[in-house]
């Protein structure tokens, strides 16, 4: 090893350690305050003792709630309805028209079309390979199983960003005459294709590839909750069916389809909400170019290229109305669920 | 009617202990190859990326420029030169390796991973044991809160951030100075995940044994005592749950780091270097793949190890009723 080498790795071991004392830090000295306020409201008694401790213990989330997440949405249906410099002095009111842009801007009306698409595809795909999983799985071997199992859920665990990193390389598109580096681009020559396109500059299939790689990270998802779905339903039931006869798809059909409908509908909401606001694949694997823009990376490109904030906030409020009917849907059923308890 | 039991099961990935003999019977009898057959292809299918991301992150430059990764198998030649340039060199136009990345993620992800576990089973305890006037109606509004998208808030918090926040005249939050310290992630982080958070662990403190608690309160303990010393310990296989969650949630990030986060090798986590890399890295497969699988690695590690922990906050976050 060189001693230039051995300088940088120095370099790099006492920067680590700087960050790793920042760490510490900051969980100890946030420890520390706590220890302090619980220190000293324990010494509280009588008829303070209660509302100190709601005062403590709920008082942080809910004043972090309100900064964090009610008073910006509020913030940001009001900047929608002002021009483009939300940060300068001149803030001026321009009614719905950041609106009525992105109904009739053809580029943006694309893109919220684009993002139906999305919605209407990846869940539909994602939940039905998760069942299918789900329900075959069953029928083999239980160490084959397990491995099935556990190596279709393991892109959940992967970042978007890394899940574009290992697609990208999937979709590479190299001369048909030199060898190929990437791997539909092979395929689709072995199976006769001549002049396989550029993949990911090419509308619209691109938007499906970058559907695919959304869909390879939700399907696990969908898989281990349906499975545990299928799973609570008790033997005798299916047994009972299968003395009747009823086997393969007339026995899900009949009588494992209706038994799962509630956690069905809340895997395609839960899944429907992540692909809303999917916005690292497309910002990773072509930066929402070639026409393949979503919502959620137009409203990032407005406020962080073109900085016009008008026009962002309105596409993120946009995105709320979307996604408040299924998180609505959600928190209704709960309520439900818990009165019927 | 939800057919989902209120008492969430723990189903361990792939073990079935309730296969009775009969229906392990009944089951063989109606297994087929066609199902296994479906299952395997669509494994291969899903694993295939994956693998290929390795392996040309293995291969020598000139291998994986000139041929597919596949070709590996006929020709194998390994080396780790690719992770040591990628780790802690650099080059073709980038400054530095992917090394002080790793550790601004780290950085970034343990207090917004600890923070909002202590803040949030406060919350939730209080809500389920101090019961108050509107406690029901404050949970499910935290809940509901979920509803609104973090991208909602990106340009109203960066305003407070370097602003502070302002109503006419008066200041209400003045400003603190946070910007682009890691102190603006965590909190951000902290902020967005509450409303899950406090509903994952609440459903789990609402559970603990009534009795538990009264007799410690009968007994004279404080109710941030009973929290402390009983919530807490108790809570533990939730906290791990929604930890791992949050810890995979946080390291896997690109949004809120490119937006609160300076643009500088002192605070940008992996994901957003390695987006970063896309770019600079176009030509150069072997190092970008290199750069991909050690941004995987560690978020593969944490899963594979506490799978269980993991399916179970998932089932519980989605599932229960």
């Amino acid at each position: 090893m060189t001693a230039g080498s051995s300088h940088v790795l120095a370099g790099l071991a006492s920067d680590s350690a700087a960050k790793l004392w920042g760490v510490i830090e900051a969980v100890g000295g946030f420890l520390a305050i706590m220890a302090i306020i619980f220190f000293v409201a324990g010494r509280a008694t009588g008829r303070l003792q209660r509302p100190l401790t709601v005062v403590i213990c709920l008082g942080p989330a809910i004043v972090l709630l309100l900064i964090g997440l009610v008073a910006p949405a509020i913030r940001t249906m009001y900047l929608s309805l002002h021009g483009a410099d939300a940060f300068g002095p001149d803030v001026h009111y321009v009614g719905m028209k950041n609106y009525s842009w992105a109904f009739t801007d053809p580029t943006t009306r694309a893109t919220l079309i684009r993002t139906v698409l999305w919605l209407v595809i990846v869940p539909t795909a994602a939940t039905g390979f998760g069942l299918l999983v789900a329900l075959l799985v069953d029928r083999m071997r239980q160490g084959l199983q397990s491995l099935a199992k556990s190596l279709i859920f393991m892109p959940t665990a992967i970042s978007f960003v890394g899940a574009s990193v290992i697609w990208k390389y999937v979709y590479n598109y190299t001369d048909p005459r030199q060898p190929q580096i990437g791997l539909l681009s092979e395929v689709a020559i072995k199976l006769g294709w001549k002049h396989p396109p550029n993949w990911l500059l090419t509308s619209p299939v691109n938007t499906f590839l970058l559907m695919i790689i959304m869909v390879w990270i939700q399907t696990g998802f969908a898989m281990v909750v349906l499975g545990a779905a299928l799973k609570s339903i008790p033997d005798e039931i299916i047994e009972a069916a299968r003395m009747d006869g009823a086997s393969g798809y007339r026995l899900f059909r009949t009588v494992q389809m209706p038994m799962i409908r509630t956690t069905l509908v809340v895997v395609v909401t839960t899944i429907m909400i992540a692909t809303l606001k999917v916005f690292d694949i497309v910002y990773t694997m072509t930066g929402g170019n070639f026409s393949t823009d979503v919502l959620s990376n137009d409203m990032y490109t407005q406020i962080f290229t073109q900085f016009n904030y008008g026009r962002g906030s309105a596409l993120a409020v946009i995105l709320f109305m979307a996604v408040m009917p299924l998180v609505g849907y959600n928190v209704m059923r709960m309520r439900r669920d818990r009165a019927a308890r | 009617m939800s057919i989902i039991p209120t008492t969430v099961p723990v189903p361990e990935l792939g073990d079935d202990h309730r296969s009775t003999a009969p229906v392990k019977h009944v089951r063989k009898a109606f297994s087929n190859p066609m199902a296994s057959l479906v299952v395997v292809l669509l494994t291969v299918l899903w694993t295939v990326p994956v693998l290929g991301l390795l392996i040309t992150s293995l291969r020598p430059r000139l291998d994986s420029a000139t041929s597919g990764w596949w070709t590996f198998f006929a020709h194998p030649h390994v080396t780790l030169s690719n992770y040591n340039t990628v780790l802690f060199h650099g080059g073709y136009n980038v400054s530095s390796g992917l090394f002080p990345y790793i550790m601004n993620s780290i950085a970034i992800t343990i207090p917004a991973t600890i923070i909002p576990i202590f803040l949030a089973s406060m919350a939730a305890y209080t809500l389920a044991w101090v019961r108050f006037r509107g406690s029901d109606t404050i949970f499910f509004i935290i809940f509901g809160l979920q509803v609104v998208p973090l991208q909602m808030s990106l340009v109203p918090l960066l305003q407070l951030y370097s602003h502070g926040a302002h109503i006419g005249t008066v200041t209400v939050i003045p400003n603190l100075h946070l910007k682009g310290s890691l102190a603006e992630v965590w909190l951000s982080h902290t902020m967005f995940s509450l409303p899950l958070a406090v509903f994952l662990l609440h459903n789990f403190i609402s559970q603990l044994p009534e009795s538990l608690i009264e007799a410690a309160r009968m007994d004279g303990a404080s109710h941030l005592r009973v929290y402390r010393s009983i919530v807490l310990p108790l809570s533990m296989p939730a906290i791990a749950s929604f930890a791992i969650f949050q810890f995979l949630w946080v390291w896997n990030d690109l949004l809120v780091a490119l937006t609160f986060a300076a643009k500088t090798t002192a605070s940008q986590p992996l994901t957003a270097q390695l987006q970063q890399l896309t770019g600079s890295f176009g030509s150069h497969l072997e190092l970008l793949t290199a750069g991909g699988f050690v941004s995987i690695v560690i978020p593969m590690i944490v899963f594979f190890a506490l799978q269980r922990y993991f399916v179970r906050g998932m089932l519980a976050g989605s599932v229960k009723g």
